[in-house]
Formats: structure tokens, C-alpha cells, sequence
């Protein structure tokens, strides 16, 4: 990789896309601090990576000797466990536990700072057959007692909703998931993170919920008598305000952390253990709810909120347009994403059919994980398209690893939706801010096609909404790593919109907002943040 | 309300640190934190006073049980325990204060441990209540400086923790 942030989102998307552990490595002072993001990204969303470091030499630990950095110290809190191994005796101990930390229990990073005597250093082999870490014993088989109580809480419910979280993808728990919603007949919704664990379209599926999420999703959580949380974690971009979330609603909780139960929603019946092994035996307990008219509600709620959008102008691409292109062209793809307004349609507008599929960073946010992860996704699912969907901003943040794609021949399809902006910031400065549209415009910084041309890879542009498929379908038959710029709608935002702090069935939808105009032509043509437009050059 | 946490940890650099980070990170208050090795060498035994209501106190002993390093946490505020905390405090006292602040000592069974033309220093152990007690009589003659350790504590009885 050219930049060390790129490796750990690349371990990260390795990690994501196969489910075992990735494994990052860089020098010590400043390639260690730049790891710093990827870890952080990848304790958010609990990814498993080891990542291993450079350190000066022991003997000058603390001296503040050329290119040290207190890389353990920097990372305690977005590690899971970290080490600064001082012996080399230790390494082969250490490099056992560390792998074990990172990948069971709830999976996040590891990191492993290696001072360079310790790696030159000579030792008897050896490899431990069994980790023994008193302090760390994770549960995964759920209390027997706690899964009878939960089956008995929906067999007395009417309107239970299931809430799936990453959880359902880090323990391959899908298949129980949804046999779980057919057997009780529930609706199932899900959050960023656990897109991807029933397809999306399952008729009882009813799409994330949450900020951006669909109305129906939060209608029926907000509605429901009982939640059933699997792997999910209540986060505020989930509930909204706390206080009006699922009013009537009963909660079972099921997580592998215990520290998430009752951590912000209070929890009537936790199960702490593996979502798998606990909706396995949830599932031989179950019988059917009396949930017919609430299944019935949600339909009704589905035809009349649809997910959709406008076409603001008739030549104009608008980027959910985009996202329904690459969902047709590319059926099976594993879809990464950086983070902003793309990410959002990609989550609401592909249509996924499997876990592991979509690869996003949640938790954290971080604009310039996409195209590295994605590298990292491709490595590990060679055989798999994948897709980088992109926004303007976001991809500059990690451009540089064209050269590795090129280099090492790794085929991935970069689609940036252009908007000229940073579209979710600019969405929330129009929205909250009275479109003072203050360091998120960033039209014509870059030429796209000529960037990835530089870099040896296949760039095309599609300006016209009948150039997108081909142009896409292009890049996927190329098999070069490429990227596919697709000039959007400079204004389009993300709907339906739950603003921060709201209840969330107090939601913008875009009957409210859709016909706002491409507004403030002024504002482009003068110098904004100090960079001039193209067009006025 | 005031909880008191026993927690055992892997006696290794850096434990600390991440126990103290984990507090402050978090958002939780700490009041005393005195640790030492326990009679397991390769464990040490930190006593944690935290503030705070039984969801923040719910939220600590689980964010705790997830460092690797943390062996055990118990809350022993409920049980009987004996607590003891030390303090030394030096006082300002010329020749005429002297008696009068070796008497206090006395009725606190603490023990002066340096005497000084112009100070006296005092030793006391007990309970935060003692200690508060015999701050506040020893401030009139002036405090120059004074240390405390923070609370330990053991549960009575044959029960451990």
C-alpha cells in the first residue's frame, strides 16, 4: 500500500468480505500513527485486524529516539488489546493471543509493537498449543433459562420487530436469523452494519432504520410491543431520541459484549453470547406470532412510503439512479463504500442478497475507507466483482492506492458519484445550517478519469444518465482496476432524513424537500475556500 | 452515591494506564484508586471509590471485565467490609503548639513520625470519616502539606473477593 491508513482499512476489508483476521503492518513514529484511523474504523465496527508495528530499539524506549511514537499507549482506546513486546521470548506467545483476541468473543483490532532488536533477535521456536488469558473468557452459549423467557416474551407478542446489527454478519448468523423472522413471522430491519443479513428483498425485510433510514423501518420499531436486538448495539444514529424510542416496546437483547446490554435502551431479557449459537437454540423454541395484522400494517406502510426519489432535472443523473444501475449490472458484487451521501444510497437503493456483501464504515465514518478496503475485499474474494462506491470527496482521501491496485493487479471498479461537494455535510448545511455552504464545496479540484489514467488504471466518465450502465459495465469487463466518474445531481440529499436528536418517526421525507432547486448558482462562481471554479477560469 | 471496586489485574506495565484511561474515556468520575500486589505475585489488587448511580456503575464493572488484563471485578460497597486508608499530614507547629497537636494525635491513636523546630508530621489510618476528622482539627495550626493513599479495603470474614 502507498499510505499506512490504507493498509488498515485494507486489513479491514479483508476481514470484512472473508470473515477471518486481517493483518496489517508498518514502520514505527509515523507509519504506526497512521494506522491509527484504520484501527480506530475497525474497533468501531468490531473488525478483527492485528495489526503489527515497528518500535525503536528497547534500549531506547522513552528517549524519544528518531521515529518513536508510544504507538500502545496512542491506541489503548481503539484497541481491544494491545502489546509492546520486550523480549523476544514473548513473540511467539504473543502473536497466538493476539490473533485469538482480535478474532473471538466481539472481534476488533490487536495491535503488536515490535522493537527492533525483538525482531532481529534469534529464538527456539515454539508455538503454543492453547491461549491462557485468565482475564478473557468471552460467553457464547446463551443462559438456557434467558432463551425460554424470550421465546415465551414472542410468543405473546403482536407487533415484534427484529433488529439485526453487524453482529448477525461477524457470527455468520443469517440463515438462523432469517429463519427466526419466517418461523415467528416478524418484520426484520436492520442497521448499517447489518445490511446484508437477510436479503433485501425478503418480504419481511424492511430496510435500515434509523437517521437515514426507511420510514417504514421506523415506524414499525417505534410501534412494535417487542424488539428482539440481535448483535446490535442501540446506537444514536439508531434510536434517535432516547427518550421517545419504542415507547411500548418490550426488549430481549442478544450480544456477545455484555457491557452493550442495557447501555442505552433499557433491556428486559438479555442473552449474552454468540448470535448464533443462541438464535440456533432461540429457533427450537419458537412457534409462530399472532403478528398477521401487524405484517399486514407494514405492507401498507411500504406501498406508501416507498423508498424513492425525484428526478430533479430530466438530463441530470441523479446519484440514487446510480446506485439502481450498479445494483442491476452487478447482481453479486460485494459493494464497499467510503462514507457520505453514497453511502447512505448504497445502503438504501442495492439490493443485496448475502452477508459480507456490503462493507461499510459505520461506527467511525471514515471518508477514505472505501477504496482501500475494497482492495483488501478483492484480495480476499478474488473471484467476487467488487465495487467501490465513492463520492468526490471521500476517494481524494485515499487515492494513492490506484498505484497498488495497478501494481498488483487488483481489479477494482471505483464509481464516483461527482457531486462538486461534501454532499452529507453540505445536506445538513442546507437542511439546519441555512445553506451557508461553508468548506464543503470542492467542484473541479480533480479530473478523475485523467487521475486514474495516471495511475495506469482505466478511467471513464458517464455525464448523461444512458451512459452509466455501459460505463460501468465497461469497468467490470475491463478486469483492470478502474474508476467509473459519474457526474450527479449537485444538490440531491438523503432521504428520508431523521435530524440528529429527533424522534425517529419525526422524519424529513423528500415530498417536503424534493422540489428545493439547484439553488445558489452565485455561490459557484465566486471563490469558495479559496479555490476558483474551473468554468470561471 | 460512592461504590467501592475491588479489581484483581495481571501485576504488568501498563495496566494501570489502561485502567485509569478506561475511567477517564468514559466519562466516569474516580475519587481514590490506591493499588499493590496482592499475595499472588502475578496479581495486583486495585481499589477503585467511583461515583456515580447503578447504571454508571453498571457500565464500569462491565467496560472493566473487557480489558484483558482485568482478572476480577467486585463490588464490595455492599458487603461488610474493613476499609482503611492512610494519610500523612504535616503540620505547621512551633513549641507551643507542639503538645497540643501531639494530644490530638493521640485521641486518633496516630503516631507522629518526624518532629521538626517548626513542624510536626502525623501518621493516622482509618476510615475516611477519621481522617476527614483529624484534618479538620489539625488545620487550625496550618497544614503545610498532607497525602493520602485512597481506600483500601477487604470484606470480613473468610469470604474473598
Amino acid at each position: 500500500m502507498r499510505h499506512e491508513q490504507a493498509a488498515a482499512h485494507a486489513a479491514d476489508g479483508y476481514a470484512r468480505a472473508t470473515g477471518k483476521t486481517g493483518v496489517c503492518v508498518s514502520t514505527s513514529g509515523p507509519g504506526a500513527t497512521n494506522l491509527v484511523t484504520g484501527i480506530a474504523t475497525a474497533y468501531m465496527d468490531s473488525v478483527p485486524i492485528v495489526a503489527l508495528t515497528g518500535q525503536v530499539p528497547t534500549f531506547l524506549i522513552g528517549n524519544d529516539a528518531f521515529q518513536e511514537a508510544d504507538i500502545t499507549g496512542i491506541t489503548q482506546p481503539i484497541t481491544k488489546h494491545n502489546y509492546l513486546i520486550q523480549d523476544a521470548k514473548e513473540l511467539p506467545r504473543i502473536v497466538k493471543e493476539a490473533f485469538h483476541i482480535a478474532s473471538t468473543g466481539r472481534p476488533g483490532p490487536v495491535l503488536i509493537d515490535l522493537p527492533k532488536d525483538v525482531q532481529n533477535a534469534e529464538i527456539d521456536f515454539y508455538y503454543p498449543d492453547k491461549v491462557e488469558l485468565r482475564g478473557y473468557k468471552p460467553t457464547y452459549k446463551g443462559n438456557t433459562q434467558q432463551i425460554k423467557r424470550a421465546a415465551e416474551e414472542i410468543a405473546n407478542s403482536c407487533m415484534p420487530i427484529i433488529y439485526a446489527g453487524g453482529g448477525v454478519i461477524s457470527s455468520n448468523a443469517s440463515a438462523e436469523l432469517v429463519e427466526l423472522a419466517e418461523t415467528i413471522n416478524a418484520p426484520v430491519t436492520t442497521t448499517l452494519m447489518g445490511i446484508g443479513s437477510i436479503p433485501t428483498e425478503h418480504p419481511l425485510y424492511v430496510g435500515m432504520l434509523g437517521m437515514h433510514g426507511s420510514k417504514y423501518a421506523n415506524y414499525a420499531i417505534q410501534e412494535s410491543d417487542l424488539i428482539i436486538a440481535v448483535g446490535a448495539r442501540f446506537d444514536d444514529r439508531v434510536t434517535g431520541k432516547l427518550e421517545s424510542f419504542a415507547p411500548n416496546a418490550r426488549v430481549i437483547h442478544i450480544d456477545v459484549d455484555p457491557a452493550e446490554i442495557s447501555k442505552n435502551v433499557k433491556v428486559h431479557i438479555p442473552i449474552v453470547g454468540d448470535a448464533r449459537q443462541i438464535l440456533k437454540s432461540l429457533n427450537k423454541h419458537i412457534k409462530r406470532c399472532n403478528s398477521e395484522k401487524w405484517v399486514e400494517k407494514i405492507k401498507q406502510w411500504k406501498k406508501e412510503y416507498p423508498l424513492t426519489y425525484k428526478q430533479m432535472s430530466p438530463d441530470v443523473i441523479m446519484p440514487q439512479f446510480v446506485i439502481e444501475q450498479i445494483s442491476k449490472a452487478c447482481k453479486d458484487a460485494i459493494i464497499v463504500t467510503e462514507v457520505g451521501q453514497h453511502q447512505m444510497w448504497a445502503a438504501q437503493f442495492f439490493k443485496y442478497k448475502e452477508p459480507r456483501t456490503f462493507i461499510t464504515s459505520g461506527g467511525l465514518g471514515t471518508m477514505g475507507y472505501g477504496f482501500p478496503a475494497a482492495i483488501g475485499a478483492k484480495v480476499g474474494k478474488p473471484d467476487k466483482t467488487v465495487i467501490n462506491i465513492a463520492g468526490d470527496g471521500s476517494f481524494q482521501m485515499n487515492s494513492q492506492e490506484l498505484a497498488t491496485a495497478v501494481q498488483n493487479d487488483i481489479p477494482v471498479v471505483s464509481v464516483i458519484l461527482n457531486n462538486g461537494y461534501l454532499g452529507m455535510v453540505r445536506q445538513w448545511q442546507e437542511l439546519f445550517y441555512d445553506r451557508r455552504y461553508s468548506h464543503t464545496y470542492i467542484k473541479g479540484s480533480v479530473d478523475f478519469v485523467k487521475l486514474a489514467e495516471a495511475y495506469g488504471a482505466l478511467g471513464l466518465r458517464a455525464e448523461k444518465p444512458s451512459e452509466v450502465r455501459p460505463a460501468i459495465e465497461e469497468a467490470v469487463r475491463s478486469g483492470r482496476p478502474a474508476v467509473v466518474e459519474v457526474i450527479v445531481e449537485c444538490e440531491a440529499n438523503v432521504y428520508p432524513m431523521v435530524p440528529a436528536g429527533a424522534a425517529i418517526n419525526e422524519i424529513l421525507d423528500i415530498e417536503e424537500h424534493a422540489d428545493t432547486p439547484c439553488s445558489m448558482p452565485d455561490l459557484r462562481k465566486v471563490k469558495v475556500d479559496g479555490v476558483l471554479d474551473l468554468e470561471e477560469q | 452515591m460512592k461504590h467501592t471496586l475491588a479489581v484483581l489485574v495481571e501485576n504488568k506495565s501498563g495496566v494501570l494506564s489502561r485502567v485509569a484511561s478506561l475511567f477517564s474515556r468514559r466519562g466516569y468520575n474516580i475519587d481514590s484508586l490506591a493499588v499493590g500486589v496482592t499475595e499472588d505475585p502475578e496479581i495486583s489488587r486495585m481499589t477503585i471509590v467511583v461515583q456515580g448511580d447503578d447504571q454508571v456503575l453498571e457500565q464500569v464493572t462491565k467496560q472493566l471485565n473487557k480489558l484483558v488484563d482485568v482478572i476480577k471485578v467486585s463490588d464490595i460497597g455492599v458487603d461488610d467490609t474493613v476499609e482503611r486508608e492512610l494519610a500523612l499530614i504535616k503540620v505547621s507547629a512551633d513549641v507551643t503548639a507542639r503538645a497540643e497537636i501531639i494530644q490530638i494525635a493521640n485521641i486518633f491513636r496516630a503516631r507522629i513520625v518526624d518532629v521538626a523546630p517548626k513542624s510536626i508530621t502525623v501518621e493516622v489510618t482509618g476510615d475516611e470519616g477519621k481522617i476527614d476528622a483529624i484534618e479538620k482539627l489539625l488545620r487550625q495550626f496550618g497544614i503545610k502539606e498532607m497525602v493520602r493513599t485512597g481506600k483500601i479495603a477487604l470484606v470480613r470474614g473468610p469470604k474473598k473477593v
